[in-house]
């Protein structure tokens, strides 16, 4: 989802009798630039779920607004087990990368943040040396190493380069919030009786919460979103993710095009991230470890 | 409840920074035992050691008669409070007090009775259900020492508990902190830079400097004997004056007239080559206005005439800030001292002196007046290893 909430100019500005020209240009800058972004990232949105609405013969007819409103595409997707199958390998796929991805990421990134230990430079430069690695460059030994691995085509063939991508995306975002977290806490909790790991999940982990939600969003939007490895990676239903079975999909007839079907997979498949940034927003913007300190 | 010794500890950190050098401190089952420093001495340093968050390099550590070097904290049976509080956030006042009873698996009706009772101590009772962010300043360092004491362990380490709080909250809390210590009778170890705090609270007190401990002493002994002029100069609010003085002829030379010191001091110093320069101490309340002085006292002391620059009058008695002129006394741990109080870069901040006169006193600003200072009540310190040469 590319949907930008620009903070609205305030009105109290604009309403205010003093206002100068100058604090006019500027309003009227802003409100401009915030239109533009808008309209910029809702248009396409909107021309998707237009298209999804529309039968196949209305579909080039230049209206933005269906004139005959149609579930015809959604009930088509949901009646191909191509469709339905994708959905379910998506989901399955993404959740298991972005468990795994936050589980490793946090206790990485907790050593990262907290430890000094030797090549701790080295490990998080390397990390990030992963995450702006070419992806395209290793589709080609992944599959042949999968072929002769027996991973080509399953779901743990998708998981692992999802990982390798996911975790210095997860380490980067929770060191961050790692670090945000007075130490003392952690000194206290050890103090009271508590083990390294008991004080890692009673004391940090639940005031690392709000920074492994936003690392669980963005490793799942990653996975979720991915097209390459999906489509080189696999061959079959078995496996095949939503945005690789999109590209399969076929019109009415051989010379039709399935616009109307991919619109329609677009948008069922945009609503669980919607649905999950929706879900977690007010988890992500916390202030939770107010209070821990002096304040 | 135990002793806490420490048996010429060393912390050298990764870098070959020496923190803590070779200290020994034999704190006794019960006792309140400050350690004092400016920031920078190892202070902290040495809490961390005692409470098992910092590993110790060499020596040894023992609690209750037991080797605890390498114990982990959790097996230590110490309760710490710190300075920023480290209140767990996402808990109640009630759970962040029973969290380490929690942790030992104590009964849940067990952990419910000790928690009520330290928070009846703490006047903490209408709280428990809230979270930190909801409590003021003095109540948080409350939950702090709450989640110490329901634990009844064998020391309190605390590390500048009442630094976060505003002057006045301060100074009453600091009374609390007394008042608890007497009554739970435990052993506790406390760090704070403030020497006010150090002197009002400790049974005895560790000053240190640069990683080692300068003078292990009860409150009164660190006033009136100091060992060194460090001690001399961090214990005691105003802090003590400093001048040069030179010894000739059985003589102290002073800007403010010749003294003869006691056969004591005498003895001590004919030791050394006459003519040799010495750096003199004298505590701003060992001088006193000369009219205000009468008879045998007065003979005591020796009197002289100087010009008051600037006059602070705070009710009970009067500060008055006067300079000899000439030169000024200099030393190494003075001026680091002066720095830890911000003081260095101070106009006039090194030669001028100062007075604490009664508040009958009739000092004016700008007006010449006699002064009286007790000379019984000197120090002599060597400028080059800054001993006093008076005890």
């Amino acid at each position: 989802m590319s949907t930008v909430t620009v903070p609205a100019p305030r009105a109290g500005r604009a309403a205010r009798p003093t206002g100068s020209s100058t604090d006019n240009s500027r309003l009227l800058a802003w409100t401009t630039v915030n239109t533009v972004i808008i309209v910029v990232s809702i248009v396409p949105v909107l021309w998707l779920l237009s298209l999804s609405f529309k039968t196949p013969a209305s579909i080039p007819d230049s209206h933005f607004i269906p004139r005959h409103w149609t579930l015809e595409n959604y009930r088509g997707i949901f009646g191909t087990s191509l469709f339905t199958r994708a959905l379910l390998n998506s989901i399955g796929i993404a959740l298991i990368s972005t468990f795994l991805a936050v589980l490793l990421a946090s206790m990485a990134a907790y050593a990262v943040a907290r430890l000094r230990f030797p090549g701790k430079t080295v490990l998080v430069g390397f990390a990030l040396l992963i995450s702006v690695f070419p992806q395209i460059s290793l589709v080609n030994p992944l599959f042949n190493l999968w072929r002769e691995l027996g991973l080509f085509d399953t779901w743990p063939g998708l998981i692992i380069p999802y990982l390798t991508f996911g975790l210095p995306l997860g380490i980067y975002t929770l060191s961050a919030f790692f670090r945000e977290i007075p130490w003392d806490l952690e000194k206290a909790a050890q103090v009271d009786g508590a083990t390294p790991y008991q004080a890692f999940v009673k004391v940090i982990a639940p005031l690392a919460a709000p920074g492994m939600v936003t690392t669980a969003i963005l490793v799942f939007i990653q996975c979720w979103n991915d097209f390459v490895f999906a489509i080189s990676l696999t061959s079959t239903n078995r496996s095949r993710t939503v945005p690789a079975a999109i590209a399969f999909f076929s019109g009415a007839s051989q010379f039709a095009q399935p616009i109307g079907s991919i619109a329609a997979a677009a948008v069922i498949i945009t609503i669980p991230i919607i649905l999950f940034v929706l879900f977690f927003q007010r988890r992500i913007v916390a202030g939770l470890t107010s209070g821990a300190v002096k304040g | 409840m135990a002793d806490i010794v420490l048996d010429h500890v060393t912390k050298r950190f990764a870098d070959g920074q020496v923190a803590v050098d070779d200290v020994s401190l034999d704190i006794h089952d019960g006792e309140f035992v400050i350690l004092v420093g400016p920031s920078g001495c190892g202070k902290s340093t040495t809490l961390n050691m005692i409470a098992g968050l910092e590993d110790i390099s060499e020596g040894e550590l023992r609690i209750g008669g037991k080797v605890v070097n390498g114990l982990a904290p959790k097996d230590r049976d110490i309760a710490m409070v710190f300075q920023s509080y480290a209140l767990y956030p996402h808990m109640t006042v009630r759970d962040n007090m029973g969290f380490a009873l929690k942790l030992a698996k104590l009964p849940a009706d067990q952990i419910k009775t000790k928690v009520d009772e330290a928070a009846r101590i703490l006047d903490l009772v209408p709280y428990l259900d809230r979270k930190p962010a909801n409590l003021s300043g003095g109540q948080r360092q409350r939950v702090a020492m709450g989640r110490a004491i329901v634990r009844d362990p064998k020391a309190f380490l605390m590390d500048e508990p009442l630094s976060n709080l505003d002057a006045k909250l301060r100074v009453q809390t600091r009374t609390e902190v007394s008042r608890l210590q007497n009554r739970l009778g435990t052993t506790m170890v406390y760090v704070t830079h403030d020497q006010t705090e150090a002197l009002t609270l400790g049974d005895r007190v560790a000053v240190m400097r640069s990683g080692r401990v300068q003078q292990f002493a009860s409150p009164e002994e660190l006033y009136d004997r100091p060992k060194n002029i460090f001690v001399a100069g961090f214990i005691g609010s105003p802090a003590m004056n400093f001048m040069p003085v030179t010894f000739e002829g059985g003589r102290l030379r002073t800007a403010f007239g010749d003294i003869s010191p006691s056969p004591a001091v005498v003895s001590k110093l004919a030791g050394s080559a006459d003519g040799r320069s010495l750096i003199l101490g004298i505590r701003p309340e060992h001088f006193e206005d000369a009219a205000l002085v009468t008879g045998a006292e007065k003979a005591d002391g020796v009197t002289f005439p100087t010009t008051v620059d600037v006059l602070e009058s705070l009710g009970a008695d009067k500060f008055a800030y006067f300079t000899f002129g000439g030169e000024v006394a200099r030393h190494a741990e003075l001026e680091e001292l002066a720095r830890d109080a911000g003081a260095a870069d101070a106009a006039g901040g090194g030669d001028q002196v100062v007075a604490r006169l009664d508040a009958a006193s009739g000092a004016r600003e700008g007006e010449k007046i006699d002064l009286w200072v007790d000379t019984a009540k000197m120090y002599i310190f060597d400028p080059d290893t800054g001993a006093n040469l008076a005890v």
